[in-house]
This record gives structure tokens, sequence and C-alpha cells, in this order.
């Protein structure tokens, strides 16, 4: 495992270069889903809420 | 007005003729422009040595770098009067085709911003200890070289119309577009330099040129047109 | 037969959006695990350059899909143009972030597999410099997006300038690569990949066929966002929202 880590001698490298990318890509995806969230937080403020007995129904329904 | 020359030739001499009357009556201006170029060149020499060696391996890059810098602190005058009292959108409207129209523009643009930067620049490169066959090539890519960046530039200009971010925005846009002919351009200089032919590079200058001529007054012309919408 | 231009609808495209985000993202991360055992393991040791090279099998997905995300940029860029249709604009808005992370990666990685090969972090090289570049015109059609304020008139704006950018990309490369052929003398590329065995080049297609399934999981999944940002005044938005629930469908 050690020998592994060690990336014979290069690790610094390596795991510099690996790790940038897994972190890229980990920041984007949350970027992307905190995007997503903002814009349905945004739309759903810019709409009127549904009445109460639209709210009943809904819940009935599940 | 129904009598409106409308051929593309008669466009590109009223819009260029208009555009340099308009320029000399701010000679000021285009002064301070002339100035900034040779004020910046005159400054690399304080920030690293004197030494002739050394200059002379920095001028070509010196002096070619900072006439893209110079074409670039000019370019937002280009349209910016124009589209502030609606004379771009008249231009847009009128029987005369807008690209020959834009065209004139840029000329005039390269007349007052450019072609002061190939007269300067003989003069200044003296100042880098280049000699006279090298100056000589110097001066012929600039003037092969500075409309390009006129050209460029005013693509760059166009878009960024109306936009936030002003000059700064201007100059990320444009100057990786202004990269071939930085490398083409200081590159016959240092190609004479070293001893070598700078036909190659110059002929690709040229030959851009020519492409450019061409093509991209239609581009900044379509730009324009998304700017007026 | 499909009828192409229904699909060019935000309407109907957005479900089909959703749909095939997730099954490219399942795809990316299946190749990505095959992809990085090969990398990390399988792939025999480099005899000149160790274990160092193995940065190869992140740095080739990332510099391809750098440019092939902008081509595909400018074609959506055109269609765009060509057509006035929001959706190709709106396709066009979300794959330059993606584009420009890739540039950024590629750089990154790249300086980091020539460091310990050539000794050195950054050399001016023709790929590097041009891939610098790249990601300059990247940012170039981010900023020009976000200095715009009428959507219609950015999405314009920057189609114009990616397609500049794109006619210019090779002009570019071609000049890059001159002119660091005459002041390197002899051409090399310091990214030039080392022999090639099979195992390595199997590697480096699983992961560039991986990095290609993320980006587009990923611009799918924005352009879902810029669609629902965009459209808010359209009607057929409110079904997606889910009243009950905090979060988001």
């Amino acid at each position: 495992m050690l020998d592994f880590l060690a990336m014979g001698g290069y690790a610094w490298y390596v795991w510099m270069a690996y790790g940038a990318v897994a972190l890229v890509v980990a920041v984007e995806i949350a970027a992307v889903r905190a995007r997503r969230r903002r814009a349905f937080d945004e739309l759903r403020m810019s709409l009127e809420p549904p009445s109460a007995n639209a709210l009943a129904r809904a819940k009935d329904a599940r | 007005m129904s009598d409106v020359d409308a051929s593309p030739s008669t466009a590109i001499v009223w819009a260029l003729a208009r555009d340099v009357r308009v320029a000399l009556r701010s000679k000021g201006e285009l002064g301070v422009q002339l100035l900034f170029y040779v004020i910046v060149v005159s400054l690399f020499p304080l920030a690293t040595s004197p030494s002739r060696e050394l200059l002379a391996t920095l001028g070509p890059g010196v002096l070619w770098t900072t006439a893209l810098l110079a074409s670039l602190l000019s370019l937002p005058r280009l349209f910016a009067a124009d589209f502030g009292d609606g004379t771009l959108e008249q231009m847009a409207l009128s029987p005369r085709p807008l690209a020959a129209l834009v065209s004139g523009k840029i000329a005039a643009h390269w007349l007052t911003t450019g072609l002061p930067v190939v007269v300067m620049a003989p003069l200044l490169g003296a100042q880098y200890a280049l000699v006279a066959p090298v100056l000589g090539t110097l001066t012929l890519s600039l003037l092969l070289g500075t409309p390009i960046l006129s050209l460029l530039g005013a693509v760059g200009a166009a878009l960024t119309l109306g936009a936030r971010g002003g000059g700064s925005l201007l100059a990320l846009l444009v100057l990786p577009l202004y990269a071939p002919v930085l490398i083409f351009g200081a590159g016959a200089v240092d190609a004479v330099r070293a001893g070598l032919s700078a036909t190659p590079h110059l002929s690709l200058l040229g030959a851009g040129l020519l492409i450019a001529l061409v093509a991209v007054p239609f581009a900044v012309a379509a730009a324009v047109r998304i700017a007026l919408d | 037969m499909i009828n192409w231009f229904r699909l060019s609808s935000p309407v109907s495209f957005y479900p089909i959006a959703g749909a095939w985000s997730y099954a490219f993202a399942v795809l990316a991360a299946l190749l990505a695990g095959v992809g990085l055992v090969v990398a990390l393991w399988i792939a025999p040791t480099d005899a000149t350059q160790g274990d160092a090279y193995r940065i190869i099998f992140i740095h080739v997905p990332t510099a391809w899909m750098a440019m092939f995300i902008y081509v595909v940029m400018a074609g959506w860029s055109a269609l765009a143009l060509g057509f006035n249709t929001r959706l190709s604009a709106m396709m066009a808005q979300a794959l330059a972030p993606t584009g420009a992370l890739m540039a950024a990666l590629a750089l990154w990685t790249g300086a980091f597999w020539g460091r310990p090969t050539w000794g050195t972090y950054w050399a001016w090289d023709a790929r590097m410099t041009s891939t610098l570049i790249l990601l300059f015109l990247y940012l170039g059609v981010i900023a020009l997006r976000s200095a715009i304020e009428d959507p219609r008139r950015a999405d314009r704006a920057c189609a114009v300038l990616a397609i500049v950018g794109a006619v210019n990309v090779p002009i570019i490369y071609f000049s890059v690569q001159w002119w660091n052929t005459l002041h390197q003398g002899s051409s090399i590329s310091l990214t030039a990949a080392p022999k090639m065995a099979m195992t390595m080049l199997a590697g480096i297609l699983i992961m560039t066929a991986a990095a290609w399934c993320y980006a587009i999981s990923v611009v799918l999944a924005r352009v879902q966002s810029i669609i629902v940002e965009r459209e808010r005044g359209a009607g057929w938005l409110e079904s997606l929202i889910d009243w009950r629930a905090e979060g988001t469908t």
C-alpha cells in the first residue's frame, strides 16, 4: 500500500495531478448541484404558492 | 435619402473620411495615445538594464507587445461615440453596406493609431540598439501587422459595446486573437537579428492581412448588429 | 423519424437532458473506475519516466476534452446564430465552464508531468502554450456572457466570439508551433508520450471515454439549470416543482 502511494518516488507529482482532477470534478459537480438548487429556489419564489386545497390534494395523492 | 450611393467603395471612403475628420478634431487624444507608446517602450530598460545586448534581445518583443497594448487602449473609441449618439444605428439601417462602413471606420482607426506607431517604432528601436536592417524589418512587420490588430480589435470592440467590464474585458477577448500576429511580427524581427530571412514571417503576416481585410469586416458588422438589438 | 426541431424546445429537451445526464454519469463512473485501475495498477512502470508517466492517463483526456469541447461549443454557437434557437445557445453556455476547467486541468497535469520528466513545471512548448491561449478564449466567452445584461444579446455575442475563436484556434496552434520549433531547435514536444504499450493505450482510451461521458453528464445537468433560470416566465416550469418538499425535483 505504501509502495503504491509512493509512486516510485514521484508521489508529489502524481498525487498533485490526480488530486487536482479529483478536486475539480468534485467541485464542478457540487457547483452544478448548487446552481440547480438556486435556480429552483428562485423559481419557487417567483411563482404564487398553490392554494391550501391544492396542497392538501397533493398530500393525499402521495 | 433615396439618392444615397450604396456601393461599397463609396461607403468605405465616406466612413473613413468622416472618422478621420472627427479624430483630427481631438489631436490631443491622438497625441496622448502615441505618447503612451513612447513612454512604455522607454520604461522597459529602466526595469531591466541598459546593457546593449540585453536591449537588442528584448527590443522586438517590447516594441511589438507595446504596439498591441496601444492598439487595445484606442479600441473603445472606435464605436463608442457613434453608439452613444445613435449614429451607429443609423449606419446599420442605411442602404450603405454595414461591412463597408465598418471597414472605413477601422481604416480610420489604423491611420490614427497604427500608422503613428509604425512611424515611431524605428526611432524607438534605435533606443534598443537595433541596427538599420533590423529596424527596416521592424517597420515592415508593424506595417503589415497593425492593420490586422485594428481589424481583430474591432470585433472585440463591437462585441463589448454596452457591456460591463470596459477595457479589461476587451483585452481579455482580443489578446488571445492577437497572439499569432505577435508571434509572426516579433518573430520576423528576431529572424533578421539572427541573420536569417524574415520572408516566411512577413509573407504569413501579409497573407493574414489580406484574409482579415476581406473576412473580418463581416464579422464586425454582425457583432455591431448584435450590439444594436 | 425524430423531429429534431421539436427537440429544440426547452420544454421537450429538459426531461431528456435529465435522463441522459444520469445515464452518462453512471457510464463515466464505471469507465473511470476501470481506467483508474489500469492507470494506477495494471499499466507497468515506465523504464525512463518511472511512475510519473502515469499522469499521462489524466493529462491526455483533459487536453483532448479542452479542445473538443471548444469545437462543440462553437458548433452549438453556429446553430444558435443560424437557426436563432434559444436551446442551442443554452448548450453553448453550458459547455464553456466545463471546457475551461478541462483546459486548466490539462495545464496543471502537464506541469506536474513536466517537472519530474523534463526538469521544469512550465516550458512554453507548443501544445501547452496553445492550451493556455485556449483557456483564455474560454474565459473570454464566460466573461462576455456575464458582462451583457440581456440574455438573448449575450447568446448572440458569445456565439460570434466562440466562432471567431474557433477559426483562430488552428492559426494560434500553428503559430505557436512555429515559434516553438524556432526557439527550441528540435521539435521536442514536452508532452510526448513514452513508447506506447498496449496497456497504456487502452488506459488512455478508457480514461478519455470516461472524461467524455463525465463532460456530457455535467453539461446536460448544467443546461437544465440554465433552462430553469431563463425560462422563468414559461408556465410549464411550475410542474417541475414539488411544493411539499424543500428540495428540488
